[in-house]
């Protein structure tokens, strides 16, 4: 008989009794027992380290740590970190929770929990750490935002002030060349406080009276026909209270961003075409019930050879997986002539190169919650890049019109593309719906690996012809990507993959063709970089095959190629303005060779191990902010004057981590020229925000910013009428200076204009739905977009001859951005856009052996833990596009792109072996440098 | 999830080897459980009914000098072992190896014990344990004994402890001895599962500049962990010269068994590591003898 015992414990300098289970988890019982929510899990597998709790001082992972084990030991979480009070109000911020707020380390919010807690134990021991101490003691206290060098300077800081008893020192950041008054400037997160106090909610820290638990029976086989389904036994276990099948669904079967073509279960003799597909969906009382009763589900499945790669899947012989055969889309660019272009040049080379499928993993795996409301409505809480796309999807499931649906976006502990898909949505709502109860749906680590689309593994041939003076004449290149089962953004990920695959380069012919393909492996979709990231890797490492060959330097030969203002792309778009990428690439050289001794480009020995080789590599890039392509792209916002002068300005656009609400704060704030603290921001909601579209494409700071101002702009211009009528005087007289409103000689509170507004019966609100410039589809000419960011990145490497092992040394990152809008935030996007893709490079791959999953778990994909961390300089080029809001374009994505080709270059550079598979493995490394050796 | 149904949170070593006895469903000690919470928690291991954990007996938890030995007890964490001046002093190679093992909150629940009874073929403690030549205690309710360590081992993951009578209670090392010098090394990829391509601990006693006696083990070099003893005998009495390290690694190459792991390492990239590694710890235990100056060539 399993019995619960009842233990004392000492949490947060409290004796509290608590009944604990066999077995149970100190974070476990920290999070469902006592409410203290604050202990976040990102894995369960002794892996990520964010839910980090000290015992007597020292800290341990609470996800996999007896809860027994804790009694009469003193145990701190993140809710016990601040110096309490005794009025009644929040305890004041201890000063670590400050450092990581005021030097931007919070992102996401999801690990800082864990990260504090790694700080506080540390500081404790060793209140003057150095860098070296830092790495080591959050060595496994994963952050994915990547915010490592962020939180490295807050715990010196927090260290240096807990010392002296001095105020904290600030933070030295990049900011804008020609900051306006709020903008431009040192602005911290609006959520942070609550992301470093613990208060911070997400969707698994919410409960409601009566909530089930969700639990999904998928397929685990990569191909196959469902035969039969039993589900009598699941039904009949105690505390379940419902299990549906795909027969259940009231509404449309299947789902998906563009092509509806995701089944949201499969029914009996339909396909099953990945092994995350879904077959049926349980809720019950507890986790534990709704994870027995899967157990009883019975599928038995014909099973058929998997498709495992895009090129077997074009093959004529392959076995359809759709209805419309294994092609997604045959994506084609043309410009000018090959034949011609080739005839020309003096050079030709040509190589393929192949990218690894990647996984997000964002530390707080997929949640949504479905409540079914007494208005006959479903309430889906979520965390959500699209949460009107979730609306619709879920909406369509159901059967149901789109306005009995409400998402409620929660705060999200990061996405990077991977929370655009359905995830649980579907099914949760489902469940809510048969049972009239809330219902919770949370993917473990696992679960999470093995469902949400990846990033797409592409297979990229590249031809290249350049005269001798390094001219490129043509560009030919072939992409075959990998969408898996579902086309997910597939489509659209690859086209923007082939529209850049012959790089940020102006060149008379170009052709590329990409075939983006369904397999039997998971779905792919969007991932940072949106395509981008593989077609970098080919095109750039091409350039310095080139410049190798026609003995010209690495950054020549990107100068003399180069676009510029009045190139046109390989789409044949005419570039009007803000084409920074020259002065990127000067400046990134400046940098370079003041960091180097000579050459920068040349293999060095490092000092005292003659068997360590370094160099630098470079790589330049370019990526569209906003979707482009022909489609639609708008955003709406809604700007609030209220009474007490506070403002609101409120759109569906997601908050992922990425600080998308500070810019929106920020902008509001600029044009009403009050402090940031009178700006609320309300996002996600599909109640209460207007749709600001997709959280995609870079495209928030340009589209939704663009709205939030204009918004802001149009409320301002609303107020200003009302006190020129009111005032008589000619509304261009009338300014908004310092919070206030002044009319003549008299300065007026904006909660007084607000009332004064109500009294003549008008609301202080505008609602301004913001239409990006037009775009063309690809191959029709014109605009393919209406704005691109530039980089070059350049990457100090050393590599060891002995054992092939890599270590980046240092990343300089020249970004044309427009105009920085948040510093603070454009930093933590430069930093840990770099780390990302240091993984990309270096320590990422989702692995599938015929279709079957080998990196189910996170102990088998690493992400960059701290000691990955190289010296990241950063330099910001603010070359402004027109009608980006002040001049700025998209961030998100670009800084993540030329990162991975700078550092294989520097690879070569050092010890001269290519790299033309990622990630990149020290054992081919070695092996290729002894068959060198040898021969 | 569940783990078990019975959470036996023990206190002596008498009490837990009665529960491990008396249980009628399969019972399962506890150490650290970094691995072992997991594996139940994944599936990886069958379930079990009951798990005896042995973290606050007070005596496995001990790091202390008995009879001229350093005696460490099983549940002893390796954040304490790392940090231990006197593991440091006496057994470098194994303060090392438990420095490298997870992370510093891994460190502070996972246990040596759990290392060793884990029995895997390159878990780092266990194979500094090897080269520093420790020695087990086991307790039954009869009583206690002591064994080589490579007699607890049976097989990959496998130990030839008996899970219902026997617990392992510590480790017993030597003293530092004038000129001798240990170091343990290992090497790592970026990718997938944090665990060693491969990990060399060894220790030497120095006579001039000459070897003159050497423990070497490397992991995973075969099914269990182990010694390399004909690579030992091949330096043994040598000076470590270049020549000696070359003629060291043929030995080396033929005496290990090199496999390829899926997703890790290939036979022939392990065989290239293992020299390097040879050639590393070697340098590194010589120097912590007290030979002045690198290699003599």
């Amino acid at each position: 008989m399993i019995k619960d015992d009842l233990i004392k414990l000492n949490i947060n300098k409290e004796t509290i009794s608590v009944d604990v289970k066999p077995g149970q988890s100190l974070a476990d019982l920290l999070r469902e027992s006592l409410d203290l929510t604050g202990t976040k899990i990102g894995c369960s597998e002794n892996e990520c380290g964010i839910c980090t709790v000290l015992v007597d001082g020292e800290p341990i992972l609470s996800c996999a740590y007896p809860a027994v084990r804790a009694q009469g030991k003193e145990i701190l979480t993140i809710e016990g970190i601040g110096e309490s009070s005794n009025n009644g109000t929040d305890p004041k911020l201890h000063p670590i929770q400050e450092a990581f707020v005021q030097y931007g380390a919070v992102q996401c919010g999801f690990c800082i929990p864990g990260q504090i807690l790694t700080a506080y134990a540390l500081l404790q021991k060793n209140p003057n750490p150095t860098i070296k101490d830092i790495r080591y003691d959050f060595k496994d206290t994963l952050c994915r935002c990547a915010g490592y060098p962020t939180i490295e300077r807050a715990v010196m800081a927090a260290a240096h002030t807990m010392r002296t008893g001095e105020p904290l020192p600030l933070p030295q950041v990049p900011t804008s060349v020609k900051p306006l008054e709020i903008i431009g400037n040192l602005h911290v997160r609006p959520d942070s406080i609550e992301k470093v106090n613990g208060k911070a909610i997400y969707t698994d820290d919410l409960k409601f009276d009566g909530m089930l638990y969700a639990a999904v029976k998928r397929t685990h086989i990569p191909h196959g026909t469902l035969i039969s389904l039993d589900i009598e036994k699941a039904k009949n276990l105690e505390g379940v209270e419902a299990v549906l099948t795909a027969k259940d669904v009231p509404g449309q079967a299947t789902h998906g961003l563009v092509i509806h073509d995701w089944p949201s279960m499969i029914d009996i003799g339909g396909k099953v075409r990945y092994v995350g597909d879904s077959v049926a969906i349980v809720a019950a009382r507890t986790e534990e019930i709704a994870r027995m009763a899967l157990d009883l589900i019975d599928a038995e499945y014909k099973i058929l050879d998997p498709i495992t790669d895009p090129v077997q899947a074009n093959q004529d012989d392959a076995v359809d997986l759709h209805e419309y055969g294994n092609l997604l889309k045959h994506i084609k660019v043309r410009k000018g002539e090959m034949e011609d272009g080739f005839e020309e040049a003096d050079l030709i080379l040509e190589d393929t190169f192949f990218t690894a499928t990647t996984d997000h993993a964002f530390l707080e795996p997929e949640c949504t919650i479905a409540k079914p409301t007494e208005d006959d409505r479903m309430e889906i809480y979520v965390g959500s890049q699209i949460p009107y796309a979730d609306r619709y999807q879920v909406a369509l499931a159901l059967g149901w019109d789109e306005k009995r649906v409400r998402v409620i976006g929660q705060l999200m502990g990061g996405g990077f593309g991977g929370k655009e898909d359905i995830a649980g949505q579907i099914h949760a709502a489902l469940l809510a719906n048969e049972t009239n109860k809330p219902v919770k749906l949370l993917y473990d680590r696992h679960e999470s690996l093995i469902a949400h689309p990846k990033r797409h593994a592409t297979q990229i041939k590249v031809k290249m012809g350049a005269k001798n003076d390094g001219t490129l004449t043509a560009v030919k290149t072939e992409l075959y990507g990998d969408t898996g089962a579902y086309a997910s953004l597939g489509e659209k990920v690859m086209t923007r993959a082939t529209t850049h695959s012959s790089g940020p380069y102006e060149i008379p012919n170009v052709q590329a063709d990409c075939y983006a393909m369904y397999t039997n492996n998971p779905p792919s979709g969007a991932f940072r970089g949106f395509g981008v990231t593989q077609s970098a890797f080919a095109v750039e490492t091409m350039m310095d095959k080139l410049a190798e060959t026609l003995k010209l330097d690495p950054v020549e030969i990107r100068r003399i190629n180069a676009l510029k203002v009045g190139s046109t792309t390989n789409t044949s778009q005419l570039l009007n303005d803000s084409v920074g990428l020259m002065e990127c690439i000067d400046l990134t050289f400046e940098e370079m060779q003041k960091l180097s001794d000579g050459d920068p480009f040349i293999s060095k020995e490092i000092e005292g191990s003659p068997h360590i080789k370094k160099s630098w590599g470079l790589a330049v890039a370019y990526k569209n902010t906003g979707l482009g392509g022909g489609a639609p792209d708008k955003a709406g916002a809604e700007v609030e004057l209220y009474t007490d002068g506070h403002l609101e300005v409120r759109t569906s656009s997601a908050e992922l981590g990425q600080g998308l609400v500070t810019i929106l704060q920020m902008i509001v704030a600029e044009e009403f020229k009050v402090s940031v603290e009178k700006v609320n921001v309300l996002v996600m909601d599909t109640d209460l925000t207007p749709d600001g579209g997709p959280t995609t494409a870079s495209r928030q700071t340009y589209v939704t910013g663009n709205a939030a101002r204009l918004a802001a702009q149009t409320l301002r211009e609303a107020l200003s009428t009302t006190l020129a009528e009111k005032f008589n005087i000619p509304p261009s007289e009338i300014l908004f200076i310092e919070g206030l409103a002044q009319v003549g000689e008299q300065k007026i509170e904006l909660g007084e204009v607000a009332k004064i507004m109500k009294q003549e019966g008008r609301e202080p609100i505008t609602l301004y739905e913001y239409w990006a410039p037009k775009t063309m589809p690809l191959g029709e000419g014109g605009n393919m977009h209406f704005a691109f960011s530039f980089a070059a990145q350049a990457a100090e490497v050393a590599v060891n001859t002995e054992t092939g092992e890599v270590k980046i040394l240092r990343i300089i990152a020249a970004t044309d951005v427009g105009k920085a809008l948040n510093p603070l935030g454009l930093l933590g996007q430069i930093e840990g856009g770099v780390m990302m893709a240091i993984g990309n490079a270096l320590t990422e791959e989702f692995i599938m052996e015929d279709g079957y999953i080998f990196t189910d778990r996170l102990a088998r994909y690493r992400i960059p833990s701290i000691t990955y961390t190289p010296e990241i300089i950063p330099i910001i080029v603010e070359d402004p596009t027109v009608e980006g809001p002040y001049g700025a374009k998209g961030i998100g994505e670009i800084i993540s792109i030329p990162t991975t080709p700078a550092i294989t270059n520097a690879i070569y550079n050092a010890v001269g072996v290519r790299i033309n598979q990622l990630p990149i493995n020290q054992e081919n490394i070695l092996l290729e440098l002894k068959q060198r050796n040898n021969s | 999830m569940s783990i078990c149904n019975i959470f036996h949170y023990s206190t002596s070593i008498e009490d837990a080897l009665q529960t491990l006895g008396n249980s009628k469903g399969i019972a399962k000690v506890l150490a650290g459980g970094t691995d072992l919470i997991l594996d139940l928690q994944q599936g990886r291991h069958s379930p079990v009914d009951t798990l005896v954990d042995i973290t606050n007996i007070p005596e496995l938890n001990v790091l202390e000098y008995r009879d001229q030995k350093l005696f460490i007890g099983a549940s002893v964490p390796h954040r304490m072992i790392t940090n231990s001046p006197d593991v440091i002093s006496h057994s470098q190679a194994l303060a090392e190896a438990s420095g490298l093992i997870g992370g510093p909150q891994v460190r502070n629940v996972a246990t040596l014990g759990g290392n060793v009874a884990h029995a895997l073929p390159a878990a780092d403690g266990t194979i500094a344990l090897m080269a520093m030549d420790a020695k087990a205690e086991i307790a039954t309710l009869e009583g206690r004994r002591m064994t080589p360590l490579k007699e607890i081992f049976r097989g990959p993951g496998k130990s030839t402890l008996d899970p219902k009578k026997e617990l392992l209670v510590g480790f017993y090392l030597s003293k530092k001895i004038e000129n001798a010098g240990s170091s343990f090394k290992r090497i790592m990829r970026p990718q997938g599962v944090a665990i060693a391509i491969l990990n060399c601990g060894l220790w030497l006693e120095r006579e001039g500049n000459i070897v003159k006696d050497i423990r070497i083990s490397i992991g995973p070099s075969g099914p269990v962990p182990r010694r390399l003893i004909e690579v030992e005998n091949s330096l043994r009495g040598k000076q470590p010269s270049t020549e000696a390290i070359t003629e060291a690694n043929i030995v080396l190459q033929e005496e290990a068994n090199f496999r390829t792991s899926r997703h890790r390492a290939s036979e022939e990239y392990r065989k290239e590591m293992a020299a390097v590694l040879l050639k590393n710890t070697l340098l590194a235990a010589w120097e912590r003898s007290g030979a002045e100056g690198e290699f003599n060539d």
